[in-house]
C-alpha cells in the first residue's frame, strides 16, 4: 500500500507541470501548452528528448513510441507490458521539462525553392490578398528561418513557423483536390512542403526538389521535429537539375544540412 | 520435411485486398501510421493455422471476391473470418471451411465468396515471402509503401510438408458493445455528450476503409464553435474524432497520425478490431470505461486469444473428415475425439 500511495503522490507532482489527457489503453497525451509558439514546442522537444534518453538507458519498458506535436507529447505504450500508472511514475524521475534547455543539437537545413513560373501558382493572388508585391512575398518567405514544429498530415509533412506577420493569411476558401508533390505553401502562421500529392488548402508559393519523404531511406523523413529550415531561391533551370538528380537518387541530402545548432 | 518455393497469383482482388502484418512502429512522429491488419486476432489465428509466426504478413481482404491460384508447387493457406470459400481444381469445385489450413495443389484456385458476417477476412499463406519496408511488410500506399493487391500480382511462399490444422471453436462476434475511454478533448463537448455517445446506438456508414469508420447517430455537440477545432495533436488507432457535423469518425490503422478535430473518446484496443469488422448499416453501442479497465481488457483479450490459438488441433492426414458437415451439425465444440492435439 505504501508503494501505491507513493505513486499517487509523484503522479500529482507531474501533474503540476502538465496535464495528462486520456487517449485510450495504449496512449496518453502530456499537454504542455495551449498555443503554437516556439517556447511551447521547445518544452515539448525537451520532454521528448528526455523520454527518449530514459528509454535508451533501459527505462520505460513497454514504451512503443512518442509523438511530439505543437503543444503536447503523446506517449504510446503496450498495455501487455506496462501500464499508464507505471509509465507516469517513471516519468516522475525526469527534471521539469519547462526548466530544461535541451543540449541535443537540431539540424539546420537550407532547402532550395523555385518561386518561378508554374512553381508558384498562388504567388500573385497571395501577394494581392496580403497587399504586398510578389517580390516582397518571396523575399520575406525565404529570408526567415523556420522551426519544424511537428510532422503529420502526410508522411514527412512539416508544419513550420512562424511566418513573418506580413505573410499570414487564412487557408484558401476552395481547397485544391491535387497539390503537386514538392509544393512549398503557407497558411496561417505556418509554412510547409507537401511531400506527396494530396488535396490541400494552403497557398502555393514555390517548389522544392529535395524529396521530403522516401521509404527507401533508413530515416524516411528528411526533417525531424525541432529541426530548423531556411529557403534558398533557385531558378527554374537549377530546379529542373535538382529534380533530375532527385529522381536518379543522386542528391546528397547532407549537402542541404548546413550545421548542427544547439537548440 | 521438404521445403519448396511455390508461387500464387492474384486472379481477382475482389473488393479490396492488401498485404498487412503486425504493422510498423516508431515513425508516427514523422507522420507514418502503423498500418497492419485491422483485426490482429484474425491474423494471429490464420498464421497459427498455417504454422507462421503470429504477426507474419497475411492478405487482408474486404467484402469477398478474392481469387488466389497456386501456379506451381503446393501452397498451404488458411482463412480466418466468416466467408463461403471453395477450391477449384481438376476435381471440380470443392467447398472448404474457414478456420482451417488446407493445401492448394498447383493449378488450384482458392475463392473467397460472400462474407457471412463482417467485412474482413484474413488469408494466411504458409511461408509467405514479402519484403519489408521500414520494418514491416504492411502496405501503405499513401507513403509509396506497396500497393493494394491487383490481378496478376504474384506472391512467393515456402511450402513445407506438414499437417493441416483446425480451430475447433471459431470466435463469434454477436456483441454490439464497443468500449471507449474518454478522449483527450472530451471537455470540448457539452457535458452530456459522452452520455449521448454511450446512450444510443450508432450506425456504421458506408464511409469506412482502412483509415477510419464514419458513424451516424445522435449529434455529439461541441461546447461552442471555437471548440470545433483544436491545435493539431497526435491521434492513435481508436481515436474518435468529431468534426463540426457532430458525427464521430473512429480512426484505424492507416489514419493520419495527427489531426485538428477534437477527440471525444478512444475505442479500446481490445474492441477496435471488432469495430473495424462491422458492416455498413450495423449498429453499435458504446460503453464508457476507465483507463485501468481498458488496460485490463487488453490483457484479457490477449489471454483469450492465446487460449483460442492453443486449442488449434491437428487434422487427420487422409482428409477424410467432412468438416463442413461437422461444423453445420454443431458437433464441433472443444477438443474433438480422433483429432490429435498439436503437441
Amino acid at each position: 500500500m505504501a508503494a501505491e500511495s507513493n505513486v499517487t503522490k509523484v503522479t500529482s507532482r507531474l501533474r503540476e507541470r502538465m496535464r495528462v489527457a486520456d487517449a485510450g489503453d495504449q496512449a496518453f497525451t502530456l499537454v504542455l501548452g495551449d498555443r503554437i509558439a516556439p517556447e511551447v514546442v521547445d518544452t515539448v522537444t525537451a520532454l521528448d528528448r528526455q523520454i527518449s534518453a530514459l528509454h535508451q538507458a533501459g527505462g520505460l519498458s513497454g514504451l512503443i513510441e512518442t509523438v511530439p506535436t505543437f503543444c503536447s507529447l503523446t506517449v504510446i505504450y503496450d498495455p501487455l507490458q506496462t501500464s499508464r500508472q507505471q509509465l507516469l511514475a517513471e516519468l516522475e524521475q525526469l527534471p521539469p521539462a519547462d526548466t530544461l534547455r535541451s543540449s541535443a543539437a537540431s539540424r539546420l537545413w537550407r532547402l532550395p525553392v523555385c518561386y518561378e513560373g508554374d512553381c508558384g501558382p498562388d504567388l500573385e493572388a497571395t501577394a494581392a490578398t496580403l497587399g504586398i508585391s510578389v517580390e516582397t512575398l518571396i523575399d520575406q518567405h525565404r529570408q526567415s528561418e523556420y522551426r519544424v514544429y511537428m510532422l503529420g498530415f502526410l508522411p514527412g509533412f512539416p508544419f513550420m513557423g512562424d511566418l513573418p506577420p506580413a505573410l499570414q493569411l487564412p487557408r484558401r476558401t476552395e481547397p485544391r483536390l491535387r497539390v503537386p508533390p514538392g509544393s512549398v505553401a503557407i497558411a496561417g502562421a505556418l509554412t510547409a512542403i507537401y511531400p506527396s500529392e494530396s488535396p490541400g488548402g494552403w497557398h502555393l508559393l514555390g517548389q522544392c526538389a529535395v524529396p521530403l519523404f522516401d521509404p527507401a531511406r533508413p530515416q524516411p523523413s528528411l526533417l525531424q521535429p525541432g529541426d530548423r529550415v531556411g529557403f534558398t531561391a533557385v531558378n527554374a533551370a537549377e530546379h529542373r537539375r535538382l529534380q533530375q538528380a532527385a529522381e536518379a537518387r543522386a542528391l546528397d541530402l547532407a549537402a542541404f544540412s548546413e550545421a548542427e545548432v544547439a537548440s | 520435411m521438404s521445403e519448396r518455393l511455390s508461387e500464387i497469383e492474384v486472379r481477382s482482388a475482389g473488393a479490396y485486398a492488401s498485404i498487412q502484418d503486425g504493422g510498423r512502429r516508431g515513425l508516427r512522429r514523422v507522420g507514418v501510421p502503423w498500418s497492419g491488419v485491422l483485426d490482429a486476432a484474425l491474423m494471429k489465428i490464420a498464421n497459427a493455422l498455417v504454422g507462421n509466426q503470429a504477426t507474419a504478413p497475411v492478405i487482408e481482404h474486404f467484402d469477398g471476391g478474392l481469387l488466389l491460384k497456386a501456379l506451381h508447387g503446393r501452397v498451404r493457406v488458411a482463412v480466418a473470418g466468416q466467408a463461403d470459400i471453395d477450391i477449384t481444381g481438376e476435381q471440380g469445385v470443392q467447398r472448404v471451411v474457414c478456420w482451417r489450413s488446407v493445401a492448394l495443389n498447383a493449378g488450384e484456385t482458392l475463392r473467397i465468396g460472400a462474407l457471412r458476417a463482417g467485412r474482413l477476412v484474413v488469408v494466411a499463406v504458409a511461408g509467405l515471402q514479402v519484403p519489408e519496408t521500414l520494418g514491416s511488410a504492411s502496405t501503405y500506399a499513401r507513403a509509396g509503401i506497396g500497393k493494394p493487391l491487383a490481378v496478376g500480382d504474384r506472391l512467393s511462399a515456402q511450402f513445407s510438408e506438414a499437417s493441416d490444422f483446425l480451430l475447433p471453436e471459431p470466435p463469434t462476434d454477436d456483441d454490439v458493445v464497443i468500449r471507449v475511454v474518454a478522449g483527450p478533448q472530451a471537455g470540448h463537448f457539452l457535458d452530456d455528450a459522452l452520455a449521448t455517445l454511450c446512450g444510443a446506438p450508432f450506425t456504421v456508414t458506408d464511409q469506412a476503409d482502412r483509415m477510419g469508420v464514419r458513424l451516424q447517430g445522435p449529434l455529439l455537440e461541441h461546447r461552442s464553435d471555437t471548440h470545433k477545432d483544436i491545435i493539431s495533436d497526435a491521434t492513435v488507432p481508436g481515436s474518435m474524432q468529431v468534426p463540426g457535423s457532430g458525427q464521430p469518425i473512429v480512426l484505424l490503422a492507416d489514419a493520419q497520425t495527427a489531426g485538428g478535430y477534437p477527440k471525444i473518446a478512444t475505442v479500446i484496443s481490445a474492441d477496435l478490431g471488432r469495430l473495424a469488422n462491422r458492416r455498413a448499416g450495423e449498429t453499435l453501442r458504446f460503453q464508457l470505461v476507465g483507463v485501468d479497465a481498458a488496460e485490463h481488457a487488453a490483457r484479457s483479450h490477449a489471454e483469450n486469444l492465446a487460449r483460442l490459438i492453443a486449442s488449434i488441433r491437428r487434422l487427420p492426414g487422409d482428409g477424410s473428415v467432412d468438416l463442413e458437415a461437422l461444423y453445420n451439425s454443431g458437433l464441433i465444440s472443444g477438443p474433438i475425439s480422433g483429432f490429435e492435439s498439436e503437441e
